[in-house]
């Protein structure tokens, strides 16, 4: 899949500011963690070098029960740094995720088994599997599912949230450098867990608004024979009973949208890459891509599937 | 009298045991140490099932985008390896340890209960048979060892796998309290004259805490699985949020039981570390009041930290807050226990036998698990680093690194006492340097693939992550030399077991009561309990002079 060019995901490796927030917390508390495993580790290597049984030794140690005021500080100090750790919990928790008031959202995520809708309520852009986001504007997603638990994670944006049906959270963004990023829903949700891929796309704000107007665009009929003949099978198959595509009666919301399929680099959820021929093995049977997903085993033959990856390349 | 005393034959071995000869005799035993013994040998087999289970997993993800295993059958892989390893691998390993140590350390002849005990096991062997029964019955559970809501419901998984999980794991929790009642009842009415409950081993006394964990935890899981079963054979929809249902709730429920079980599951071990170190310290246990408390506090503190499992599920702030500072409590009296173990050893004269290398061991990997584990009360980093391979080092950390090197730490100390035979030193020395290669090999770069994104709970990842592969790859490597650790530990145990040499029924010079008869015990247990002065009535035996000087309570 074309997406070689994405940032290694890297939950260092902060693209927003968010993500920012909570590495610096992170160098914190791991910093801590390395005191303590020091002290620990040190002093028992040194009890285990001093206080080994001499060859010929029998004899006992002295025997002493305890030091109150030893114990009370290894009971307080450890306290102390814990508080401290609480206070700036609390702090970045606030700065990472404030609380959102009116505002409505600027994306609503719904995660479905397995793949990603992602529907930009201000523009009316629906569109599946790649997310994109402008850089340097805080945008607010909306976390919802459609079926099971899933959890949205890109691990160079910060944080993760789950998509819990009947249930909708929020997550602020503030991407600070574009390019392509990875990630992967988070939370076991079934059979294809593991394929459940998220393609992020941080864009200038220009190319994000040249995107939106790209995305609402109604294409054209096809004109090219091979896409007229597609286009009559897409129509009369089951294909239509699943997805949608603007400007045809094509508006079931079960699968992910078509209409731009074009754009993006992948399909299946990242699972393979977008070429008209994968489109075709895939919709002959996407059970080899992707076994138990919900696309069934369309029984076409390859003419007919070439026909309808031609359609559906070729809207623009 | 029993046979045993009658005949005076001295007891060295447990074929010396007459009443112990034939199956019949352990079918039917209400003894609590057959019991003990059948629950560890029931939970070690599980290991080993656990272990299989765990080396498919490590060879399907050996490299990306591999196809060993189907993906159906790698989910129902890693659900059956959590639930094995947790309720019949380490439940009834802990089990076993509790009913076969205590009535021993207490001085008392059997349990309170002796036919609620066999129950008790009865019940897991039935329970666990059951959940294994599913690959038979139509396909194993596949929604993971912690179920989430609506995943279970029967229109996600329509396959009998997860009816199956839940019965077996509503069976296996009644016998769980079963069990918790009588250890409980045990410690609290059979310690011998003159111990009172400052006087118990410290064992004993994390056994009576984990006992009221079980107790208080289990049925709140008892009672949200019969919602699952309704709600997949009934039609209820307790859990079903598209008609009205809440897949949180589950969460709630499954968690107020899920954290205090990890404490049910580590306290036992920190019981035997807190046995194991003074011994081969030949030290009496540093700051015991302070141990004991904390105990208690941990006991507390957990049934107040199951949302930290849940801070990504966008929750409330003021309740994060609350469950942010519990669960960062939680971990000073952690810490105190591994100060307390630091100052055992420190001044005293350090035997390193097997069993204590394995609790020195604990304690490193331990503090690596709860430290790791104070990163997720630090929400924020919760929010990164849930659900991903971290998660996946962290708690192999605590309970493989943690709460089983501290029960192998115990097999080597007490098998001369169950068996009557030590186990080979040199045998026992090089498993442990193989497992903590093994160990640390497979678990620590797990750390690091959760930083790289790596999700939990995946069959494969993609091409095009260098570092995930490479990890992933050292991973699986290490783990064979782990598996070939552990059959190094059984093989260790069979031949000692026939050909290991006697060992008497002291061999460590240790001072708790269960020293203070044969290896094995007789049925009866003790023919006579000494006087219990302290929580070390052995070494007052050895010391006359020194009864009731210095903090003998």
């Amino acid at each position: 899949m074309d997406i070689t060019n994405a940032h290694l995901s890297n939950i260092f490796a902060f693209a927003t500011e968010q993500a920012r927030s909570i590495v610096y917390l992170h160098y914190i508390d791991m910093a801590v963690c390395f005191v303590i495993m020091a002290t620990v580790l040190g002093l028992l290597t040194a009890a285990a070098v001093k206080f080994r049984q001499k060859p010929g030794d029998n004899t006992d140690p002295e025997q002493y029960e305890g030091n109150l005021k030893l114990e009370i500080t290894w009971t307080a100090i450890p306290a102390v740094i814990l508080l401290v750790l609480g206070i700036l919990t609390f702090l970045v928790m606030h700065e990472v995720n404030p609380a959102i008031g009116k505002r409505k959202p600027d994306v609503v995520v719904v995660a479905k088994q397995w793949w990603w809708e992602y529907r930009y309520p201000n523009s009316g852009v629906v569109t599946a599997n790649e997310l994109y986001l402008p850089e340097g504007v805080n945008s607010l997603l909306e976390i919802n599912s459609g079926d099971v638990v899933h959890s949205f994670w890109v691990p160079n944006f910060g944080e993760k949230m789950d998509a819990i049906p009947g249930h909708a959270n929020f997550l602020f963004l503030k991407p600070t450098e574009k390019g392509t990023y990875t990630g992967s829903c988070s939370e076991y949700c079934g059979a294809e867990h593991s394929l459940m891929r998220i393609v992020a796309n941080v864009v200038s704000p220009e190319e994000f608004a040249t995107w939106q107007q790209n995305q609402l665009k109604v294409p054209a009929p096809p004109t090219d024979k091979d896409a007229i003949h597609g286009q009559q099978i897409f129509m009369s198959e089951t294909c239509v009973q699943c997805h949608a595509i603007s400007g045809t009666p094509a508006n079931a919301r079960i699968g992910p949208d078509l209409t731009h399929l074009s754009t993006r680099k992948t399909i299946g959820s990242g699972v393979i890459e977008n070429t008209p021929e994968n489109v075709a093995l895939w919709i002959m049977n996407a059970q080899v891509f992707k076994p138990g997903c919900h696309m069934p085993q369309m029984r076409l033959t390859h003419k007919d599937a070439h026909d309808i990856a031609v359609y559906l390349e070729g809207l623009k | 009298m029993t046979d045993a005393l009658r005949s005076h034959k001295p007891i060295q071995t447990l074929a010396d045991i007459p009443e112990y000869e034939g199956l019949w005799s352990w079918v039917t035993s209400i003894d609590h140490k057959q019991i003990g013994i059948m629950y560890i040998g029931s939970a070690l087999f599980f290991f080993l099932v656990g272990l299989a289970l765990a080396l498919i997993i490590k060879i399907q993800l050996m490299f990306p985008m591999n196809r060993f295993i189907s993906q159906d059958f790698y989910n129902q892989t890693f659900t059956m390896h959590g639930t094995t390893m947790i309720f019949l691998m380490a439940m009834p390993l802990l089990f076993g340890y509790s009913v076969y140590l205590t009535p021993l350390m207490i001085g008392a002849r059997d349990m309170a209960y002796p036919r609620l005990n066999a129950m008790g096991y009865w019940i897991y062997l039935f329970g666990a048979l059951l959940l294994w029964f599913s690959f038979l019955g139509g396909g194993a559970p596949s929604a993971g060892w912690f179920s989430y809501a609506p995943l279970t419901e029967k229109g996600f998984l329509f396959d009998p796998g997860v009816t199956y999980w839940c019965l077996s794991l509503l069976v296996m929790g009644i016998g769980s309290v079963g069990t918790a009642i009588n250890l409980i009842s045990t410690i609290l009415t059979l310690r011998a004259p003159g111990m009172t409950l400052q006087r118990v081993p410290l064992f004993v006394w994390m056994v009576l805490t984990t006992a009221f964990l079980v107790l208080l935890s289990f049925p709140a899981l008892n009672a949200a699985i019969v919602m699952i079963l309704f709600d997949r054979e009934l039609n209820t929809v307790f859990f079903s949020p598209s008609h009205g249902g809440s897949a949180i709730l589950w969460q709630n429920y499954f968690w107020f039981f899920g954290h205090p079980e990890v404490y049910i599951l580590i306290l036992p071990g920190f019981g035997v570390v807190t046995e194991v170190i003074p011994v081969f310290s030949r030290k009496v246990i540093y700051g015991a009041g302070f141990l004991a408390a904390s105990t208690v506090a941990i006991g507390f503190l957990s049934f107040g930290v199951w949302m930290h499992h849940m801070f990504a599920t966008g929750l409330g702030f003021s309740v994060l807050y609350v469950f942010a500072v519990s669960s960062l409590l939680i971990a000073v009296p952690t810490g105190i226990k591994v100060w307390t173990w630091i100052a055992t050893m420190w001044g005293g004269k350090i035997r390193f036998t097997t069993a204590m290398l394995f609790a020195t061991a604990f304690v490193i990997q331990f503090t690596i698990g709860g430290l790791s584990g104070v990163t997720f009360a630090v929400i924020p980093l919760d929010w990164q680093l849930t659900d991903s391979y971290y998660v996946v080092a962290h708690i192999h950390y605590v309970l493989l690194g943690g709460m089983m090197f501290a029960m192998i730490a115990g097999a080597y100390y007490w098998f001369p006492k169950v068996t009557g035979r030590m186990m080979s030193e040199t045998l026992g020395k090089w498993h442990f340097w193989l497992m903590v290669i093994g160990f640390n090999g497979t678990f620590f770069v797990m750390h690091i693939l959760g930083v790289v994104g790596m999700p939990r709970r995946v069959w494969t990842y993609p091409y095009g992550q260098p570092l995930v592969a490479t990890l992933n790859l050292v991973s699986s490597l290490f783990a064979i030399v782990l598996a070939g650790s552990i059959l190094l530990f059984f093989w260790n145990m069979i031949h000692s077991f026939f050909k290991g040499k006697i060992a008497g029924p002291n061999p460590w010079n240790a001072w708790t009561l269960e020293w203070a008869t044969s290896s094995p015990p007789h049925p009866e247990n003790f023919e006579l309990v000494p006087p219990v002065h302290s929580r070390r009535p052995l070494w007052d035996l050895q010391h006359p002079d020194q009864i009731g000087k210095g903090g003998h309570h």
